[in-house]
């Protein structure tokens, strides 16, 4: 199923080119490796949630070598995200900048972890205040000793 | 002739279905068996006659009709036969199919494997699933109908697409499909149950079973699917946080709370409502993931939009089967109340955190997923959330559900000694602490995640060792003593603890993978040499190949380890003609737990072909790791305990004869 997504997205860049190649990468090692690290964190925008970094679309391969440009430029990594939002967009970017827009997003995970927490306490709270009753419909006689033969083999 | 026999078959399946979903639900209501004992009957010719639809497309498939559309689209007359029967669920149409024939699978297995349930409680599980077959049912035949002829039938058909041509393919998507349709059957036991108004131990002793074979299933599918990219999409990624592969792994972390919500209810009849509630929010997100890679909603809102058949029926499945679900919730969930008191700290109160950090997990993905969609469709901006956002947020979750997990296997029910728990844990702590001093000496300032998480993986091997120690009573007891309680140890608890166990060597593949990867990714012509940690690799040369329906370039290199030739590795890339389309085949060898991964790039004019050439430590323990929890969960599925029908023992106790509602102590 998720070959097929990926195949689409494989379809549409045709394999013209590949991933990464050794003629795109820079002479500077530390610089090489600032402009990996940022081709990480970059979206190839004709594909499905690939980083420029894997993909094999012609944009992504343009990409890259702006990303190497702007810093063999002397740009900071920050100046070239900016510089790539201002062109195409924060939806050039894999890791959303928190914002009014992001704000619920990247606070899901910790107000779900500390509504279920809160919730958690209250529930255990009104348990020991309230003891459980039983109102359920009741078995039958016969429904007891099937119950009791399916529970037979006991605890383990 | 075959093609309409099949589609004749799908639509008396979906008559049946209808029979089925209605008569035995009309019969619990009147507690009449006869009309009860329909559904068994419907869910037995049910499976019959989906079968017989999928056997008619697997057998134009195989004889290559191409006057079936379906077929034309994805086959090739010269394609080898395996290729030909697993294209049957290359696409869309017919891995519908392969979903309703699942679900009718389960269905049928549930009438034939559930004599001990109470005639009423099997009739309204039976009807449940029946609506689920239906929706589905309709869906197949309304918007995607696998046996649309074509006239004139063309000579040849296109292909299936180059990446799918895989033995990942016969594997990947059934074992998938069998997990996300194998929650249908503890939806439907929630359904029924509140449907009931009752429910007890006995429910989630039968329920769990269930579960279990549909959690194993999809744990070996999500785990087949990371191999499988990460061997054919040729740069060595394993998990791309793709919303493709979120929609497997959200019914799989909701399934793993289940799991342990479940036998919370079993052993101590507590936590109910929750239980049911998650069997709900299961199999819902599953529903999820069926209309998040169906409907074409992922591409983009847009595309969605022009071509909204497809999508527009399953999110109508969607919401009346979800909002259905959790309208009965709420208007049925007052009527079951709580049993089994306990105090926090206890087993119950660990599971109890296991599931808040799961649900979380769970909604942090989900979350993570629709926010691009519903941020477009609502405002019309653009965003994208990657995996930096998911291993951000994901990751330290599920680093915790780790940490809390030894603590969880040794505490008490009701309740529990966390300083007595500490002590016991301290071996595995110590170990722990071991691997972690261990890491960073041998590191040497590398990432500072990587010693934590090896000492975290290894805290949670050891503590399930612990467990396992605890239970028997080796170190302690006379070694005979200890012997026995070995082998009287029930399967389940050998089960939690490969399970466990399995979490953390998956871990330990994890760190291997991302911290100590190295890559060379440079251009080399034949006869000179390129290095990686201590392996030399030389290129002899490249060959071309004629395969059945492709071209293949490969490489020939030879690897030396320390000089000593270790062997060969013969990465290639394919063109397919017919698609107009590539694919590269990485070379993959296996040293120890860690592999060598290379795959080709370009051919250059100059005769260089650019190489990709990966060193990655550890990395085949993340798919053993999911192997051995897959294991562990068969183990479980093997305790008698849980085989329904089971021989009573000759020792039977006078169990709990009152559905267990007062509190135990």
């Amino acid at each position: 199923m998720k070959r097929i997504v990926l195949a689409l997205c494989l379809m549409l860049s045709a394999s013209v080119a590949g991933a990464l190649t050794p003629a795109e990468m820079l002479d500077d090692p530390a610089l090489e490796a600032r402009a990996r690290n940022l081709s990480r964190e970059l979206r190839c925008m004709v594909c499905q949630n690939q980083s420029i970094d894997d993909s094999d679309a012609p944009l992504a391969r343009d990409l890259r070598v702006l990303v190497r440009e702007r810093l063999a430029a002397g740009d900071s990594d920050g100046e070239v995200k900016t510089f790539l939002v201002a062109r195409y967009g924060e939806f050039v970017l894999l890791r959303p900048p928190f914002s009014w827009r992001t704000a619920l997003l990247w606070g899901t995970p910790p107000l779900f972890l500390l509504g279920g927490l809160a919730g958690l306490v209250l529930y255990l709270r009104r348990r020991r205040a309230a003891p459980a009753e039983a109102v359920e419909a009741p078995l039958s006689d016969d429904e007891r000793a099937r119950l009791a033969r399916a529970l037979g083999d006991g605890e383990s | 002739m075959i093609a309409e026999l099949g589609h004749y078959a799908l639509v008396l399946a979906l008559g049946l279905a209808l029979i089925q979903a209605a008569v035995p639900l009309l019969g619990a209501r009147w507690r009449d068996p006869a009309l009860m004992s329909v559904g068994s009957a419907a869910a037995g010719a049910q499976l019959a006659f989906i079968g017989l639809a999928f056997a008619a497309l697997t057998a134009c498939y195989v004889t290559s009709d191409f006057s079936v559309l379906n077929v034309y689209e994805n086959s090739h007359s010269a394609m080898p036969l395996l290729y030909k029967v697993t294209s049957v669920w290359g696409n869309h149409e017919g891995s519908m199919l392969l979903w309703v024939l699942i679900l009718a699978l389960f269905g049928a297995l549930v009438a034939a494997f559930s004599r001990n349930l109470p005639d009423t409680l099997k009739a309204t599980v039976l009807a449940v699933q029946a609506w689920i077959a239906v929706a589905f049912l309709l869906f197949i035949l309304g918007t995607s109908n696998p046996f649309a002829r074509l006239t004139p039938a063309p000579m040849e058909g296109r292909d299936l697409n180059p990446i799918l041509q895989d033995l990942g393919l016969a594997v990947h998507p059934p074992l998938l499909y069998l997990g996300y349709v194998g929650f249908s059957i503890s939806f439907s036991f929630a359904i029924a149950a509140l449907i009931e108004g009752r429910i007890d131990a006995a429910w989630a002793r039968w329920v769990r079973p269930w579960t279990l074979l549909a959690w194993v299933t999809l744990t070996l599918g999500i785990a087949m699917g990371s191999y499988w990219a990460y061997y054919e999409l040729g740069w060595g990624g394993w998990w791309f946080w793709d919303p493709v592969e979120n929609a497997s792994l959200m019914p799989w972390i909701a399934g793993t709370a289940l799991l342990h919500s479940a036998v919370v209810m079993e052993k101590r009849d507590a936590l109910k409502v929750w239980t049911v509630l998650l069997a709900i929010i299961t199999f819902s997100l599953s529903l999820l993931g069926a209309f998040l890679v169906r409907s074409g909603v992922l591409t983009s809102v847009h595309t969605f939009a022009t071509d909204p058949t497809r999508g527009v029926f399953i999110l109508a499945i969607l919401v009346i089967f979800i909002g259905g679900a959790f309208a009965i919730f709420a208007w049925r969930a007052p009527v079951l109340r709580q049993g089994g008191l306990f105090a926090p700290v206890s087993r119950e109160g660990a599971l109890i955190v296991n599931n808040l950090l799961l649900t979380t997990a769970c909604g942090t993905v989900l979350i993570g997923t629709l926010y691009p969609l519903a941020l477009e469709a609502l405002t019309g901006d653009k965003i994208s959330v990657g995996p930096p956002f998911f291993n951000a947020t994901f990751g330290p979750l599920f680093l915790a559900v780790m940490l809390v997990v030894p603590f969880g296997t040794l505490m008490a029910w009701k309740r529990g000694d966390l300083l007595g728990v500490t002590q016991r844990l301290m071996v595995a702590a110590g170990l722990a602490l071991v691997a972690l001093i261990g890491t960073v000496a041998v590191q040497q300032g590398g990432p500072v995640l990587a010693p934590l998480m090896m000492g975290i993986a290894t805290f949670t091997i050891a503590g399930a060792a612990t467990d396992i120690v605890e239970r028997t009573g080796w170190f302690r007891l006379p070694p005979a003593t200890a012997w026995s309680r070995t082998r009287g140890l029930p399967r389940s608890a050998w089960g939690t603890a490969f399970a466990h166990a399995g979490l953390g060597i998956a871990l330990l593949g994890v760190v291997g993978e991302t911290f100590w990867n190295t890559e060379r990714i440079v251009s080399l012509r034949p006869g000179e040499t390129v290095t990686v940690n201590d392996y030399d690799l030389h290129f002899d040369g490249v060959a071309t190949r004629q395969g059945p329906n492709y071209n293949e370039l490969t490489a020939r290199f030879t690897v030396r380890s320390g000089g000593v030739p270790v062997g060969t590795l013969a990465p290639a890339k394919r063109s397919f003609p017919h698609r107009a389309m590539a694919t590269t085949e990485a070379a993959l060898m296996s040293r120890g737990f860690s592999q060598l991964y290379l795959s080709l790039g370009d051919v250059e004019d100059n005769g260089a072909v650019a190489i990709r050439l990966y060193h990655k430590p550890l990395v085949l323990l993340i798919w053993i790791g999911a192997l051995v929890m897959a294991f562990g969960g068969l183990l479980s599925l093997s305790d008698r305990r849980l085989r329904v029908g089971a021989p009573k023992p000759a020792r039977a106790r006078p169990a709990r004869t009152t559905p267990v509602s007062t509190p135990a102590e």
